[in-house]
C-alpha cells in the first residue's frame, strides 16, 4: 500500500460539472489494496460516473460488507454516507436504509465472496425485492484477503495461482440476477473503462433493482495464465454485446454512427442512454433471450459484456409497498402515529 | 506518434524546466534536496561547478529559472530556487579544501579582458587545467559590473570577495586598476588567446532639451552606482526622478533613497506591466516608498540658472497594431512637470569598444558589436573570444557565466588542437530510486505550503544604512520548508513498455491526471485525446510503443509532481522513478564526442 497522501493539487485544467466539482472531489481515501488491483479500476469509474451525473456527494449512501471489494467505498465519495457491514450483509442494511430514506441514492459494493458465498441469500433477496439500488460485485474469482482461494465465481477447470484446478462449478450472478427479475443487468470489466463508466452511470438512473457484474482481475492471487479472470483471458475472451453512452440532460444526437444502430433507452432519472448496437441479433428488453444468449456464449467460453437487459418502466420495492413519497425517517410523530380515533376506525374496517 | 526516445540527453532534461531554463543548467533539485539534508557544503560545491557564484546569484539572479518551475503551473508561485542558492551559501562549512588545487602551469598564456562574471568564469575553467590566466580590469578589484553596479544592500562586499577569491586563489594573475587601451597592443603580446569580457559599460543618454544645461544634477545610472559603490558619491538631493524600468533603475532609486532622497520617483515610458525590471525588484523599491509612474515619456529638462527643477513630460497611452505591436502615442492630456533636484538616468547600457582597432581582425556588424559565433563565442579573429555582455549586449550575471563557460571550453580545444565546433556531448546519468515497495530514496510526499517570504531588515534601519544588507536570507527552518516545495522534477518517470499489463492503476493514482491510454496518433490529435487538457505544447509527451491491447500510453510531462505514485501503484514495476543528472561540457571534461562514440 501507499504510505503518502494523494496529493491535493490537481490538474489547473480539470473541467468542473454543473455543480462546479471536479473528479477529484469524488475521491476518498488514498486505496490501501494492492498495487494494481482492478478494485480501482472500479473505484475510480464509481468517481468519474458520479462526476458525470454531478450528483451531490450528500445524496450517496455507499454500503458494504466485508472483502477487499467492500473496503473500496473508502476509497470513493469521501463526502458521503457509508456503512461497512458485517459480511454478506451489505443487501439487508441497504434494504432497509432504503425503506428508511427513499431520496439516497443507494450504492451497494460487494465482492464474489461476500455475494456468491456468505451472503448469497441476502443478494438473492434484495434482488427480487426490487430494492431501488446499483448493486456492483467486484468479481475476481478469488479471496484475495486470505491468500486466493477459488471463490464461488470460480470457473470450473480454471487453475489457482499455484496450479490448482477448480472442481466446482461457478456461479454466474448475472444470470442469477436476470432469473430472480433484476431489471437492469449488466457485465463489465475494470479494465475497460469505457465501457464500465457510462453502464454504471447508467444504472444509478434506473429505478429498481440494478445489477453490475464487474470481473476484476486480481493481481496478487488470480492474474496468471490459467486463470479465466486474468487480464489477458477476459480481453481474448470478452464479447461486449453493446457499448452505451449516458447522455445527461441533452437529446441523444447520433450522427456519428451508422442509422439503425442506436437504440435510446429513457430513463427514470430524465437522462437517456444511446446503445451502441455491436451484436445485430442482441435485444436488450428480451430477459428470457438474454438468459439463453448469456448460458450459450458461456458453454463457448465467452464472457458476455454489455447492458444485457433493462426494463425501462421497472417498479422498485417502494411501490410494491405503496409507501408515501415522503422518507419515513423524516416523517413527524403526529404522522407515524395519527392517534387512537384511527386505529378505531382501521380496526373497525377489519371487523 | 513515434515512441519516445528518452536516451537523447535533451529528453528528460527538458522536463526538469528550472534545469532546462538556466543558462548554466545548474541542477536546481539536485542541490535543492541536499539543501533539506542540511547539506549545505555539497548543495554549494553543486552549484559552484555550475554557475561558479552561488552567493552573489543567490541574491542577485536575474532567475530564468523560476517562471519556468513546474510548480508555479501547478499553484500560484515557484519555488524561491535563487534564494534558496543563497541558503547554501550561507550556511556552507569552509569549502576551501573542495576546491581544485592550482595546477602546474602548461606554458600557454590566456588574456581575460574585463575582471566581471565572463571573464572570471573563463579564468575558474582553464586556470585548473594549467592555462596562465590574466585578468585585466580598470577597478582595482575583481567582480566587474557584479562589484560596481549592484547596490551593497542586495550584494554585499564580504561575497563578492569570498567568490572572486575562490577564482584567483586557483593561480589566477589578477591585474587590477589595469585598463585595457589597445587591443594591437594586447595581440602583440603573444597571448595564445585572448577573451574580452569586458561587459556594456556605457549608460545610454538622454538628449532631450536641458541635458546640457542642467548636467551637473542629471546623472547616468550605472556610472552613479559605481560612483556609490566606491565612496565618490555619498549624498544626493531630497526628490530624485529615476528615469527608466529596467533593474538598474530599481537599484538607482532605491540607492537614492539611502543618501538622502526623500521623495524618490521611476518614472517609465511603457507601462507598469511591460517594465523590464524584474517582478520582484520593483515590488522592493515600492516597499521603500518608490511610486512608479507609467505612461509618460520625458521630454525636456527643466532648469533655472543653470539649475535643474524639474521634468516635463508627455502623457502617452499605448495602442496595438494589427500585427500585436505597441505603439505609444500621446493620450492628449496636457504635459506634466515633475519637480525635483536630480535625475538619474537608467534607460539603458550600451556597448563600447573604442579599444578594438579596426585592423585586429575582428569584425563588428552594422550595430558595433563584434562577429560572435553563438556556439563557440569566436570572433572573426581565431584567437579572440567573447563572452557576457560584451558579446551580445545586455543581459545578466548567469548567461555571463554560461558564455565563460563555453568559450573556456572553445578556448581549451583549440590550444589542445581540436576543432572547437564540435562539442563533446554532456554526460547523463539516470538510476532508479527504488528502496522498498513503497519507499524512495527522495521524499515523494508533495508538500501543500505556498512559497515562503525571505525575511527583510526592518525598513527604518535599512533606508539608513546604504551597506545593510536588505534580504536577511532565509533561516535553517524556511530553508526546509522552502525546499520542500520543489518537485522534484529531475526524478523522472520511467515506462517499460514491455512490463505493462495495462490495468489502469497509474493512470487512476495520478494527481494530476497526467497519463492517458489511448491509440495512437499525431501529436496534435493525441493532445486532444487526454484525460485531462493540454496547454502547453511546449512540454513534451512522452509516448511508449505499442502495448498488448493496441495502445499506447501517452504522459503528459506539463504538470507532473513526480509523486511516483504511478510506479507505486504499478504492480509490475513498468514505472520507476529514475534520477536524472546531466552534467554540462565544460573545459576538460572527457566524455566522448558522439562523432567518437559512433567510431
Amino acid at each position: 500500500m501507499t504510505y503518502i497522501a494523494k496529493p491535493k493539487f490537481h490538474h489547473p485544467g480539470l473541467k468542473k460539472n454543473a455543480l462546479g466539482y471536479t473528479h477529484r472531489d469524488y475521491e476518498g481515501k488514498i486505496s490501501t489494496l494492492c498495487a494494481g488491483c482492478g478494485h480501482d479500476s472500479i473505484t475510480a469509474s464509481i468517481i468519474e460516473a458520479c462526476y458525470e451525473l454531478s450528483i451531490e456527494p450528500h445524496r450517496v449512501a455507499k454500503i458494504s460488507g466485508i472483502g477487499c471489494s467492500s473496503k473500496t467505498p473508502d476509497y470513493f465519495l469521501g463526502n458521503s454516507h457509508g456503512f461497512n457491514s458485517v459480511h454478506g450483509r451489505m443487501p439487508s442494511v441497504l434494504t432497509g436504509a432504503n425503506l428508511a430514506n427513499r431520496d439516497l441514492i443507494y450504492l451497494g459494493v460487494s465482492g464474489d465472496g461476500d455475494s456468491a458465498s456468505i451472503g448469497f441469500g441476502q443478494f438473492a433477496h434484495s434482488i427480487r425485492r426490487g430494492v431501488n439500488m446499483t448493486y456492483i460485485v467486484e468479481n475476481n474469482g478469488v479471496y484475495g484477503l486470505t491468500k486466493g482461494q477459488f471463490s464461488a465465481t470460480a470457473d470450473r477447470g480454471s487453475k489457482s495461482k499455484k496450479g490448482v484446478t477448480n472442481t466446482d462449478n461457478a456461479i454466474d450472478l448475472v444470470a442469477i440476477a436476470l432469473q430472480l427479475g433484476a431489471t437492469f443487468v449488466a457485465r463489465s470489466f475494470s479494465g475497460d473503462k469505457s465501457q464500465l463508466v457510462p453502464l454504471i452511470a447508467a444504472a444509478i438512473g434506473h429505478k429498481g433493482a440494478s445489477f453490475i457484474d464487474v470481473i476484476s482481475p486480481c493481481i496478487a492471487f488470480n492474474n496468471h495464465a490459467g486463470s479465466t479472470k486474468s487480464f489477458d483471458y477476459v480481453r481474448e475472451h470478452n464479447d461486449a454485446v453493446n457499448r452505451l453512452d449516458v447522455l445527461v440532460g441533452r437529446d441523444p444526437i447520433a450522427v456519428d454512427y451508422a442509422p439503425g444502430t442506436i437504440q435510446v433507452v429513457e430513463q427514470h432519472d430524465g437522462n437517456k442512454i444511446a446503445l451502441r448496437k455491436i451484436d445485430a441479433d442482441y435485444d436488450p428488453h428480451d430477459r428470457l433471450g438474454a438468459q439463453t444468449f448469456l448460458a450459450r456464449h458461456a458453454a463457448k467460453g465467452q464472457i458476455v459484456t454489455g447492458l444485457l437487459y433493462v426494463d425501462p418502466d421497472a417498479e422498485d420495492l417502494h411501490e410494491h409497498l405503496n409507501t408515501v413519497e415522503t422518507p419515513l425517517n423524516t416523517l413527524e410523530a403526529d404522522t407515524l402515529c395519527p392517534g387512537s380515533a384511527v386505529l378505531d376506525k382501521i380496526n373497525a374496517s377489519l371487523r | 506518434m513515434k515512441p519516445t526516445d528518452i536516451a537523447a540527453p535533451d529528453y528528460f532534461h527538458k522536463v526538469v524546466d528550472c534545469q532546462w531554463a538556466c543558462p548554466a543548467h545548474t541542477p536546481v533539485p539536485e542541490y535543492i534536496r541536499l539543501i533539506a539534508q542540511g547539506r549545505y557544503s555539497d548543495a554549494y560545491m553543486i552549484n559552484w561547478k555550475s554557475n561558479v557564484f552561488p552567493g552573489i546569484l543567490g541574491r542577485t539572479c536575474d532567475r530564468p529559472c523560476e517562471p519556468a518551475c513546474r510548480r508555479g503551473r501547478v499553484e500560484d508561485n515557484p519555488v524561491a530556487i535563487c534564494r534558496l542558492k543563497r541558503v547554501a551559501a550561507d550556511f556552507k562549512d569552509d569549502i576551501k579544501q573542495r576546491l581544485p588545487k592550482p595546477a602546474p602551469k602548461n606554458g600557454k598564456r590566456v588574456a581575460l579582458v574585463g575582471g566581471g562574471p565572463a571573464s572570471l568564469t573563463v579564468a575558474r575553467d582553464l586556470a585548473p587545467l594549467g592555462y596562465h590566466c590574466t585578468v585585466f580590469d580598470a577597478d582595482p578589484e575583481a567582480g566587474g559590473m557584479m562589484r560596481t553596479q549592484i547596490p551593497k544592500f542586495r550584494l554585499p562586499n564580504s561575497v563578492i570577495d569570498e567568490e572572486t577569491g575562490y577564482i584567483l586563489g586557483l593561480g589566477v594573475d589578477f591585474k587590477g586598476g589595469h585598463r585595457i587601451d589597445s587591443m594591437k597592443a594586447l595581440l602583440a603580446e603573444k597571448y595564445d588567446a585572448i577573451f574580452v569580457g569586458s561587459g556594456a559599460p556605457r549608460g545610454r543618454e538622454l538628449d532631450i532639451p536641458g541635458r546640457k544645461e542642467a548636467a551637473a544634477n542629471i546623472h547616468i545610472g550605472i556610472e552613479w552606482l559605481a560612483n556609490v559603490s566606491f565612496g565618490h558619491i555619498d549624498k544626493i538631493g531630497k526628490r530624485v526622478i529615476v528615469l527608466g524600468g529596467g533593474n538598474t533603475a530599481m537599484d538607482c532609486c532605491r540607492t537614492a533613497r539611502r543618501l538622502g532622497g526623500e521623495s524618490v520617483k521611476v518614472i517609465v515610458r511603457s507601462g507598469f506591466e511591460e517594465m523590464k525590471a524584474s517582478p520582484w525588484e520593483k515590488e522592493d523599491a515600492i516597499h521603500e516608498d518608490i511610486p512608479i509612474l507609467n505612461y509618460m515619456v520625458p521630454v525636456a529638462f527643466k532648469h533655472v540658472a543653470g539649475k535643474l527643477i524639474g521634468v516635463t513630460f508627455q502623457k502617452v497611452k499605448a495602442e496595438y497594431d494589427a500585427n500585436g505591436r505597441r505603439n505609444l502615442v500621446p493620450s492628449g492630456e496636457p504635459d506634466e512637470t515633475i519637480t525635483c533636484d536630480d535625475v538619474l538616468v537608467a534607460v539603458g547600457q550600451e556597448n563600447a569598444f573604442p579599444w578594438i582597432e579596426p585592423d585586429c581582425g575582428i569584425e563588428f556588424d552594422k550595430w558595433h558589436m563584434p562577429k560572435v559565433d553563438p556556439k563557440t563565442f569566436v570572433s572573426t579573429n581565431p584567437k579572440v573570444f567573447f563572452g557576457g555582455d560584451a558579446a551580445f549586449g545586455p543581459k545578466n550575471i548567469i548567461w555571463a557565466v554560461a558564455h565563460g563557460h563555453d568559450a573556456a571550453l572553445s578556448i581549451h580545444r583549440m590550444l589542445s588542437g581540436e576543432a572547437i565546433d564540435e562539442r563533446p556531448l554532456p554526460e547523463v546519468q539516470i538510476s532508479s530510486q527504488k528502496m522498498g515497495i513503497h519507499e524512495w530514496s527522495y521524499d515523494n510526499d508533495i508538500s501543500n505550503d505556498k512559497r515562503f517570504k525571505v525575511p527583510h531588515r526592518d525598513k527604518v534601519i535599512a533606508l539608513k544604512d546604504i551597506r545593510a544588507e536588505v534580504e536577511l536570507g532565509y533561516d535553517v527552518k524556511l530553508a526546509l520548508g522552502e525546499a520542500h516545495r520543489c518537485l522534484n522534477c529531475d526524478v523522472q518517470t520511467v515506462f517499460s513498455t514491455s512490463l505493462c499489463i495495462e490495468c489502469d492503476a497509474c493512470a487512476d493514482i495520478c494527481p494530476m491526471d497526467c497519463i492517458t491510454f489511448t491509440g495512437n496518433g499525431e501529436e496534435g490529435d493525441l493532445r486532444q485525446r487526454l484525460k485531462a487538457p493540454s496547454p502547453h505544447s511546449d512540454q513534451d509527451l512522452y509516448v511508449s510503443s505499442d502495448l498488448k491491447t493496441g495502445r499506447v500510453m501517452v504522459k503528459d510531462e506539463d504538470v507532473c509532481l513526480h509523486c511516483g505514485l504511478c510506479a507505486e501503484r504499478c504492480p509490475t514495476g513498468a514505472w520507476d522513478m529514475q534520477k536524472y543528472f546531466i552534467e554540462m561540457t565544460y573545459a576538460g571534461s572527457t566524455c566522448p564526442t558522439k562523432s567518437r562514440s559512433a567510431a
